[in-house]
């Protein structure tokens, strides 16, 4: 059971990963990132898009950087040059929740 | 029915977060003005039996079918002010501004404005012309009969930080020739130095990013901000040093002194999903405890809502910009599409009502489109 999960999960990374090998995007639509968790490889621009008539912003948990606020139809990129994790969430409304995975 | 379906589900889930919920009661509609007079539902305040969300047993809400039905109602509109009466300690919403109520708290005591959630910048289908529904809000304000002393604008002045749209609210907000009170939300703090526009502005003899007191007439105002240094997953937010500021602040004040809290963020759990919720109110709450009267003003959910806990009477006043759906009514809480013609019953203004010598604040909402 335990190793079947851990197929299922490595197979569910690996094509999250084909899908997004250059750029990736992010949709924020009803106050959700959409997807809210992507696996990206180094080098990989991710773009969020807003189509709330609303703005959000983006805000590493941690507060190691901050977008503006992104404003309806408008955009905000980022390149994430190395492997790790980033979790972060939007500084207007902090319920709102996503992570980008980086992986080789 | 539907209406029936949506209130059970939001009392539902608000219930376990809340001692009792008092909706708006709608006294009268007169030309428009939607007036509230909580006082008579309100005399008696009654507190959740236990935190298990047995608040409302079939006992205690015999009578509040009507008032869910006309908070969801008012849920509906968004947008004028709230005309508060502080009378012998405790706002209310009053009847009519200007009825018998009104005239003998103005006679002993004062009457004070909440206006919130301006946005202004916003431009979106909700609203394309938020300035002019501000405008119109500030008309109302300069047209009322009681002076208020004062008006407390409780956050989100602006969509987006940007000079512009400061120096747009300012203008309109000035035009009554009354002080101003503000306390930031986080529309006002999305500039590039995450509040340092708005502290240029407002920020003038308060502490940290924007709170500070004041007395009027005996009475103590607190404004809170809980917009800033949010965290992931979390909701409204005061922080260690603005609670400890709090303690410091309301030490040396007598029990029977009456005191206003307002901040933009409710200051009770109304839904938590949406994040309409302050993290660590209840430590604020608890430095208030030992008061005979306290009442709460918060913006932000664009909408009437208010509910009584023991001695603390909270309430959310409406936007003068868009509404927003009640809790749990739409996917999310963006901004409300209502038709053209509607959107001035949903918008509107406070006022509230001190009188000396009363137990409660009267608290009066008027919608943009009363005359």
């Amino acid at each position: 059971m335990k190793v079947m999960s851990c197929l299922c999960f490595a197979s569910i990374v690996l094509l999250a990963g084909a899908a997004h090998a250059d750029d990736a995007i992010v949709h924020i639509d009803n106050f959700t990132f959409n997807p809210p968790e992507i696996t990206v490889k180094p080098g990989t621009t991710v773009t969020w898009e807003n189509g709330d008539d609303i703005p959000h912003s983006i805000v590493e948990d941690q507060g190691k950087f901050h977008s503006a606020a992104i404003d309806t139809s408008e955009k905000f990129s980022m390149t994430f040059a190395d492997a790790g994790e980033t979790s972060y969430f939007c500084g207007l409304h902090p319920h709102m929740k996503g992570k980008i995975i980086v992986k080789p | 029915m539907l209406r029936a379906l949506l209130a059970a589900l939001w009392l539902g889930i608000a219930l376990p977060f809340m001692g009792r919920v008092f909706p708006e009661t709608t006294a009268t509609s007169v030309a428009g003005i939607k007036s509230h007079a909580p006082q008579s539902t309100l005399s008696k305040p009654r507190i959740s039996a236990s935190g298990k969300g047995q608040g409302m047993n079939d006992h205690d809400h015999e009578n509040d079918g009507v008032n869910r039905r006309h908070a969801l109602e008012c849920m509906i509109w968004a947008g004028t002010g709230v005309l508060w009466t502080v009378a012998s300690g405790v706002p209310q919403s009053l009847g009519l501004l200007g009825d018998a109520a009104a005239a003998e708290a103005a006679a002993t005591g004062f009457t004070f404005l909440q206006i919130s959630d301006s946005h202004v910048g916003f431009d979106k289908p909700a609203n394309p012309h938020a300035l002019d529904t501000l405008k119109e809000a500030m008309d109302h304000v300069s047209a009322l009969k009681t002076k208020p002393a004062f008006i407390l604008h409780t956050g989100d002045i602006t969509h987006l930080s940007k000079p512009a749209e400061f120096d747009n609210a300012e203008k309109l907000i000035s035009s009554a020739g009354l002080p101003v009170h503000y306390v930031p939300g986080e529309h006002d703090i999305v500039d590039e130095g995450t509040g340092k526009a708005y502290l240029e502005r407002y920020g003038k003899n308060t502490k940290g990013s924007g709170w500070y007191s004041f007395d009027q007439n005996g009475v103590h105002f607190i404004g809170l901000v809980n917009v800033a240094s949010l965290k992931a997953g979390g909701l409204g937010f005061l922080g260690a040093d603005q609670l400890e500021w709090l303690e410091d602040d309301v030490n040396a004040l007598k029990v029977s002194t009456p005191i206003v809290v307002f901040a933009h963020i409710p200051l009770w759990s109304i839904y938590p999903a949406w994040g309409w919720g302050t993290d660590d109110a209840a430590v604020a709450l608890g430095y208030l405890k030992r008061f005979g009267s306290v009442t709460v003003l918060n913006g932000h959910i664009h909408q009437l809502m208010q509910k009584v806990e023991g001695n603390v009477t909270f309430h959310t006043a409406r936007s003068t910009a868009f509404p927003q759906p009640a809790p749990g009514a739409a996917p999310s809480p963006g901004p409300m599409l209502v038709p053209a013609e509607k959107l001035r019953s949903v918008l509107g203004i406070t006022s509230v009502t001190y009188s000396q010598g009363k137990e409660a604040l009267a608290i009066t909402d008027t919608a943009l489109d009363s005359k």
